[in-house]
C-alpha cells in the first residue's frame, strides 16, 4: 500500500501553503506587524481557507465615506451650536454654525453620491423606505435636514425671512443629533468585526466627536465672547469620545485589535492627542483668538482623524479571517458545541 | 417553536418558517434551495463552468495561485459558484493515490465489470458480499480500503450564496434592489441597485461583491430565470455526482440528515451538517452543505450571525447617544449661576 506524499514535486515534502490541517486550531494564520504593539490578545491558532478573508471588504473609498461620517457629524452638532446661539442671542456664533452645518451637510451628500456605483441612481435611495436599512433611514434623514439647514444658512445671509430662517435653524437642531450619530449604526450594521462589535458604544463616540468637531469650527469662526458655549461644548464632546472609545475597546476583545495596528492606530492616536488637546487649549485660552484658532484647527482635525481611523481599522478587520473566525468559534465554545 | 399567526410575523431572527409568505407570496411555491454533499464532489468545476454560461458572467481573472486546483479563489461579483479544494493529511477511507497502474489492463477490467465479486458492476457502492470492513454496513457504502486507509485526503466544495432566511444583504439594502422570491430566495434587480455597497460588507458570508467596471453588485440568483420555468438551475443540472442537488428545502433537509447518518455509520465522524438548521444565527440556508471538516477550513464562518439581529439595540443606542449630544448642547449652553 502507498503512502501518499503527494505534493507539487512530485515527492515527499511539504511545500507550506497547499497542505491545510484539520480541524478549527490547525493554525493557518497569517502575522500582521503591530509595530512593537503588543497584541491586546493572544495571539489564537485557527484555520482559515488558505488565509483568505472571509468576509468581502467594504468596497467603500475611505475619503467618500470617511469623510461622509466626518462632515454628517459637524453638521449635525453644528446645528446644535447654530440653535442654542440663535435662542441665546449670540449671533456671531449662530451665524458660522448655520453656514458650518449646510455646507459641510452639501459636501457629505457630494461624497455619498460619488461614491455610489451608479451615481445617476441616486434618487433610488428614496423608492423605498426601510427601518432594516441605516442607509434608507439616513437618505430620508438627510433629505429632510439638508433642505433645513439650507434655509437656515441661506436666510442667515440674505438677513431677510427671519422667522422661516429661525424655524429651519430650530428644526434642523432637532434633526441635526440624529444625522451624526446614525452614521454609527451604517457601520455597525454589517458583519465587519470591528464596526459591529462596537455597535454599543460607537454612537457615543460619534456623538462625541461630532461635537468636537462643530466646536471646533464654532471656536474657529466665532468671536471669542460668543464663543463660551463651544469651548464648553468641546470639553464635553471631548470626554464623551475618548470615554466611549475606552469602554468600546475593552468591550471588543480580540476585534478591537485593529485598532492599535498600523494606520488605524496611527489615525487613532493622533485623534487622542488632537482631540484632547484641542479641548485643553480651549479651556485654557479659549479666550485669545489665535489660540482658539489653533484649538478649533486641532478640534477639526481630531475629528477627521477618528472617523478616518474607525473606518481603515474596520477595513483591516474585514481582510483578515483571524477576526471573524476567532470570535465566532469562541461563541461556539461558550455555547458548548 | 412558536405557532401559526406569531411565526408569519416579522421576525428579525430565528426559525422563520415561511420566508416567501413573510416577504408577502400568499399563495408561494415550497422554498427551493441547495443541498451541497461534498462527500461526494470531485472537484471537475462543471458547476462554476455551467453557471458562468448560464448567466453570461464575464470572465473573473486568469492566474495560477498555487491553491491546490482552486484558482476561482473565491465567490464574488463575477463568480457565483466556487470550488474550494482542500489537501489535509489526514487518513480518509477509499483514496489510493499513488497507486501504479501501468500493468493493469482497463479494458479488460471494464469486461469482467459485475462478473465477480471483486469486482462490483458499475452503479455499485457496496463492498462484496463477506469482504465489508468492520464498521461500514454491506450494501451501503465502502469508505475503507481493505487493507488500510490512506494518509492524504483531498476535501472539494463547491461554494454558492446561502439565500439566507435572514439575509443581511436584502435587510440592508437601502433601494430595494435586493429582494425575495417567491421561491424564498435572494436576487439583485439590476435595474435598481444604484452600486451603493452596503450589502458587500453586511453578508456574513462574504459572497456578493460589486463589479467595478459596472457599479453595481452581482451574486447567484439561484438561477431565477430557469426557476420559473420550472427548470432546476445550471451547476445542480452539470454536476456529474449529485454533490449539488436541487429541491424543495424541507425534502433536502431530510435527504442531507440521512446522508450524514449514513456517513456516520460507516465511518465518516466528521461529516456534519453546515447551514442546515433554523436556529442558526442566520435563520438557516436556502443553501446548505454537508462538510467534512470545521466550516473555517473552507473559508465559511463557523457561527455566522445576520447583522440585524442587534439592529433594534443600534437603534437605541444610537438614539440614546443622539439624546447624550443634545443633552451636552443644552448644558453647554446654560447658564452658569453667578
Ligand atoms: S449569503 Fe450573503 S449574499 Fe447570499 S443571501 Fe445570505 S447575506 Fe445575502
Ligand atoms: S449595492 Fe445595490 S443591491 Fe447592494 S445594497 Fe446597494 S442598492 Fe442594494
Amino acid at each position: 500500500m502507498s503512502e501518499s506524499g503527494v505534493t507539487g514535486d512530485g515527492v515527499r515534502g511539504v511545500r507550506p501553503g497547499r497542505q491545510a490541517p484539520t480541524g478549527a486550531g490547525g493554525g493557518r494564520r497569517r502575522h500582521r506587524r503591530g509595530r512593537g504593539e503588543q497584541p491586546m490578545v493572544p495571539d489564537a491558532a485557527f484555520s482559515s481557507y488558505y488565509g483568505k478573508p472571509v468576509l468581502k471588504k467594504p468596497t467603500w473609498k475611505p475619503l467618500d465615506i470617511a469623510g461622509y461620517l466626518y462632515l454628517g457629524g459637524l453638521a449635525g452638532a453644528s446645528s446644535l451650536l447654530a440653535a442654542g446661539g440663535q435662542v441665546t442671542g449670540r449671533p456671531g456664533l449662530a451665524a458660522p454654525a448655520k453656514l458650518g452645518a449646510a455646507g459641510a451637510i452639501s459636501l457629505s451628500l457630494a461624497a455619498l453620491v460619488h461614491d455610489l456605483g451608479r451615481p445617476a441612481r441616486f434618487l433610488n435611495m428614496l423608492r423605498v423606505f426601510k427601518p432594516t436599512s441605516p442607509m434608507s433611514v439616513g437618505s430620508w434623514l438627510l433629505a429632510g435636514y439638508a433642505p433645513l439647514t439650507l434655509t437656515a444658512a441661506a436666510t442667515e445671509v440674505a438677513g431677510r425671512y427671519r422667522l422661516l430662517g429661525s424655524a429651519a435653524t430650530v428644526a434642523s437642531a432637532v434633526l441635526g443629533p440624529a444625522v451624526a450619530t446614525y452614521t454609527a449604526v451604517l457601520l455597525s450594521d454589517t458583519a465587519v468585526p470591528s464596526w459591529h462589535e462596537g455597535h454599543r458604544e460607537l454612537p457615543f463616540v460619534f456623538a462625541g466627536s461630532a461635537a468636537t468637531a462643530a466646536s471646533g469650527l464654532a471656536l474657529a469662526a466665532a468671536p471669542p465672547a460668543q464663543a463660551g458655549p463651544a469651548r464648553r461644548l468641546a470639553v464635553l464632546g471631548a470626554a464623551l469620545e475618548l470615554g466611549a472609545f475606552r469602554v468600546m475597546k475593552r468591550r471588543m476583545g480580540l476585534t478591537a485589535e485593529p485598532f492599535e495596528q498600523g494606520r488605524p492606530h496611527l489615525l487613532l492616536r493622533a485623534a487622542e492627542a488632537l482631540t484632547a488637546g484641542g479641548a485643553a487649549l480651549a479651556l485654557c485660552c479659549g479666550r485669545d483668538r489665535r489660540l482658539a484658532l489653533a484649538a478649533g484647527a486641532a478640534l477639526l482635525t481630531g475629528s477627521a482623524a477618528l472617523r478616518f481611523g474607525v473606518f481603515h481599522a474596520g477595513v483591516a478587520s474585514a481582510e483578515d479571517p483571524k477576526y471573524t473566525v476567532v470570535p465566532q468559534r469562541e461563541r461556539l465554545e461558550r455555547r458548548g458545541r | 417553536m412558536r405557532d401559526g399567526d406569531e411565526d408569519r410575523g416579522r421576525l428579525w431572527y430565528g426559525p422563520q418558517p415561511d420566508v416567501a409568505g413573510d416577504s408577502g407570496y400568499p399563495d408561494a411555491p415550497p422554498r427551493m434551495g441547495f443541498f451541497t454533499d461534498t462527500s461526494v464532489c470531485i472537484g471537475c468545476k462543471a458547476c462554476e463552468v455551467a453557471c458562468k454560461e448560464w448567466n453570461a458572467i464575464p470572465e473573473d481573472g486568469l492566474v495560477w495561485t498555487g491553491m491546490s486546483y482552486d484558482n476561482t479563489q473565491g465567490l464574488g461579483a463575477d463568480t457565483w459558484r466556487h470550488v474550494a479544494f482542500i489537501e489535509q493529511r489526514k487518513p480518509f477511507g477509499g483514496q489510493e493515490p499513488g497507486v501504479a497502474h501501468e500493468d493493469v489492463d482497463v479494458f479488460a477490467a471494464a469486461a469482467r465489470l459485475g462478473t465477480d465479486a471483486s469486482s462490483p458492476g458499475p452503479g455499485a457502492t457496496a463492498p462484496p458480499p463477506g469482504r465489508a470492513p468492520e464498521g461500514a454496513p454491506a450494501g451501503q457504502i465502502s469508505p475503507l480500503s481493505p487493507d488500510g486507509r490512506t494518509e492524504l485526503r483531498w476535501l472539494m466544495s463547491s461554494d454558492v450564496c446561502k439565500h439566507c432566511t435572514h439575509a443581511a444583504c436584502l435587510d440592508v439594502c437601502p433601494t430595494g434592489a435586493l429582494f425575495r422570491t417567491e421561491f424564498g430566495t435572494v436576487v439583485v434587480q439590476e435595474d435598481i441597485c444604484n452600486g451603493c455597497g452596503y450589502c458587500v460588507p453586511a453578508c456574513p458570508y462574504g459572497v456578493i461583491d460589486q463589479r467595478e467596471d459596472d457599479g453595481r453588485v452581482w451574486k447567484c440568483t439561484l438561477c431565477y430565470d430557469r426557476l420559473g420555468v420550472g427548470m432546476e438551475p445550471a451547476c445542480a443540472k452539470s454536476c456529474p455526482t449529485d454533490s449539488i442537488q436541487f429541491g424543495p428545502l424541507d425534502e433536502l433537509r431530510e435527504r442531507a440528515q440521512a446522508r450524514v447518518a449514513q456517513l456516520h455509520a460507516a465511518g465518516v465522524p466528521d461529516a456534519r451538517l453546515y447551514g442546515e438548521s433554523p436556529e442558526d444565527g442566520v435563520g438557516g440556508d436556502g443553501a446548505f452543505f454537508l462538510l467534512l471538516d470545521e466550516p473555517e477550513v473552507y473559508g465559511l464562518p463557523p457561527d455566522p450571525v445576520v447583522t440585524t439581529r442587534d439592529l433594534p439595540a443600534m437603534w437605541r443606542h444610537a438614539a440614546l447617544a443622539a439624546g447624550s449630544l443634545l443633552a451636552l448642547a443644552l448644558g453647554s449652553f446654560a447658564r452658569r449661576p453667578r
